[in-house]
């Protein structure tokens, strides 16, 4: 009995090992989950069940006047503002940042699969390095650059750092993807006459589609979730994660334990979204840009 | 004749046309990238304060970044962290990984429970880990609502604990990562190779120790790279978990490189942290990176 089980697992496990297995996966499910759980709970009350009940109980009166507070009257630094503003900063950044550096990274792995030249690997090199750096090798010329483009403190400034930093991952991804596009393909279209951007819109574009989808997911998520480049630069236009971090840590009043859990899962809100839609691609992403190839 | 010098331009313009395209990328990784390090270490050889100065001091600003104290505690703590979230993760990441590949009913739920960490920020896992961490309003306080009254659990607040606070949140958000790289690994070997050794009379963990595990070893290469420059470059996690207390206690390169540059005034000594920061993850990566693109070729 035991062996036809195993047909795929080619492993055998008995009884008691596999109920342990069950438990133990169980455990640690419930350790990944608790934070989150209280984080939503939480919210969900009034402060002074929070401070004063059980961090696991559900709420006894269930409210949204935590996430009220956290999105339009929250104290964030100095104005209450809650944390719309800076959700549109995010927004405002995130969408062109990625927009542009997926089409530039599509373009450079075109370039660097299918039209190679000497060198190339060098060149690529180069490029794949600059995502490993620290960034904090950068802060500091990176601010002087911004402030005599006129850009620090500014939306556009944030999408241009997350441009040239993002730039990197996006063409490593497009890169290996058509790595595996047979070049043999593209050399028929040249012969027939096929230009260059054509045979790109002709040819390369239309199976883009998967890697598009992971390369789109990376930028958001990465650009989203920075907090380093926003509270270096965002000066006055801070994105979502410098904001929380300031209603977090405001040292003055009372600590509205809820409003903070709202504002965090509202800031988490994006980026787990897209983690339940697609999180098969954002998976794959994740792993292209560790186990290359 | 005008339209064959016509036609040759264009072809001339095709040949190009792919430098062309590339050619601002490069730039721009070459000035933003390469020539920031370049400034960035030029800065640590001068008197650089609250703005850049460009007289040049020798190594001076290495001497004294050496003899700080704050400096220590950074080293000691990313040396601490570091090793025991690489370790941690990676233990976890592999026994969940094993233990998911026993057809496991439930696989698709239990995944991305594990992973969904992965998706938030730093800063929204060093709040939600901050509060359950709290004496006042978290663990400890549920527990001894919960009638275990002597029930302690302080080590957010304790100078000689916080750090390994921060190794629970980070474990908390990279671990499940750390699993599905296993996973794909092991989803990759040849069962074949499995049934010939159990043939063979291997018992399972036999099986594992000495086929699976060795079998792995890309999977915890890129495991380790992956996680030694995320340890290195955290500082949203500190910031947001303990922002570097109790005290310092919790410092780490990152924030030292940050404070020093920005609020302490002291560019030159930031500049000359970074740089120190760079040598250390470029000693790791280079060596990958190079072996990964020379297989490639």
């Amino acid at each position: 009995m035991m062996s036809a089980v195993s047909q795929d697992t080619a492993v055998n496990t008995g009884q008691i090992a596999r109920t342990f297995i069950y438990l133990l996966l169980l455990l640690f499910a419930l350790f990944y989950l608790l934070p989150l759980y209280v984080m939503v709970v939480n919210s969900l009350k009034p402060l002074s069940e929070v401070t004063g009940g059980n961090m696991m109980a559900l709420p006894e009166t269930w409210t949204l006047e935590a996430w009220k507070s956290a999105w339009s009257t929250a104290q964030i630094g100095v104005s209450p503002t809650g944390l719309e503003p800076y959700f549109l900063n995010s927004i405002l950044m995130v969408v062109p940042a990625v927009a542009i550096s997926t089409v530039i990274g599509a373009l450079n792995g075109y370039v660097l699969t299918k039209w190679r030249f000497r060198f190339d690997t060098i060149v690529f090199g180069l490029m794949l390095f600059s995502c490993f750096i620290p960034f904090q090798i950068v802060l500091i010329p990176m601010a002087m650059v911004l402030g005599k483009l006129g850009l620090a403190g500014t939306v556009p400034g944030l999408v241009l750092v997350h441009v040239v930093y993002g730039i990197g991952f996006t063409t490593l991804y497009y890169r290996n993807y058509y790595a595996t596009f047979p070049t043999e393909l593209v050399r028929a279209a040249q012969i027939d006459g096929a230009g260059f951007f054509r045979i790109f819109w002709r040819i390369l574009l239309p199976i883009s589609g998967p890697i598009t989808v992971v390369s789109v997911i990376w930028q958001f998520t990465n650009i989203w979730n920075d907090f380093l480049f926003g509270v270096s630069f965002g000066g006055t236009s801070q994105p979502m994660t410098a904001a929380l971090n300031n209603l977090v840590q405001s040292s003055t009043g009372v600590k509205e334990y809820n409003v903070h859990f709202a504002g965090a899962i509202i800031a988490a809100l994006p980026t787990l979204f897209v983690y339940i839609v697609a999180g098969r691609y954002f998976v794959r992403g994740l792993m292209a840009g560790s186990v290359k190839g | 004749m005008a339209s064959s010098a016509e036609a040759d331009l264009r072809t001339r313009i095709q040949d190009w046309l792919p430098k062309i395209v590339l050619a601002p990328s490069f730039a721009v990784t070459l000035l933003f990238v390469y020539g920031f390090i370049l400034f960035t270490v030029f800065l640590s050889f001068t008197g650089s304060k609250m703005l850049p100065n460009y007289t040049l001091i020798g190594w001076e600003n290495y001497r004294k970044l050496w003899a700080l104290e704050n400096w220590h505690i950074a080293i000691v703590n990313i040396g601490i962290f570091a090793s025991l979230y690489i370790v941690i993760c990676t233990v976890l990441g592999l026994m969940l990984a094993i233990f998911l590949d026993q057809k496991i009913r439930g696989e698709g739920v239990l995944r991305p429970i594990y992973l969904y960490p992965m998706a938030l920020s730093f800063i929204v896992t060093g709040t939600a880990w901050k509060w359950f961490l709290d004496p006042g309003i978290g663990l400890e306080h549920v527990m001894q609502l919960w009638g275990w009254e002597s029930f302690s659990f302080t080590w957010i607040k304790d100078n000689n604990m916080a750090i390994y606070t921060i190794v629970i949140a980070a474990v908390w958000q990279t671990s499940g990562f750390v699993m599905a790289m296993f996973l794909a690994g092991l989803r990759g070997i040849d069962n074949e190779i499995l049934k010939a050794a159990q043939i063979d009379g291997a018992s399972s963990f036999q099986l594992y120790r000495r086929i699976v595990i060795p079998m792995l070893r890309p999977a915890f290469l890129s495991s380790f790279v992956i996680l030694s420059h995320l340890a290195i470059k955290s500082y949203d996690l500190v910031i947001a978990l303990t922002g570097g207390g109790p005290g310092r206690a919790t410092e780490m390169p990152a924030t030292f490189m940050y404070s020093y540059t920005f609020t302490r005034n002291q560019m030159g000594i930031g500049a000359a942290s970074a740089v120190i920061m760079l040598m250390t993850i470029a000693a790791i990566m280079v060596p990958y990176l190079y072996a990964e693109l020379k297989e490639k070729q």
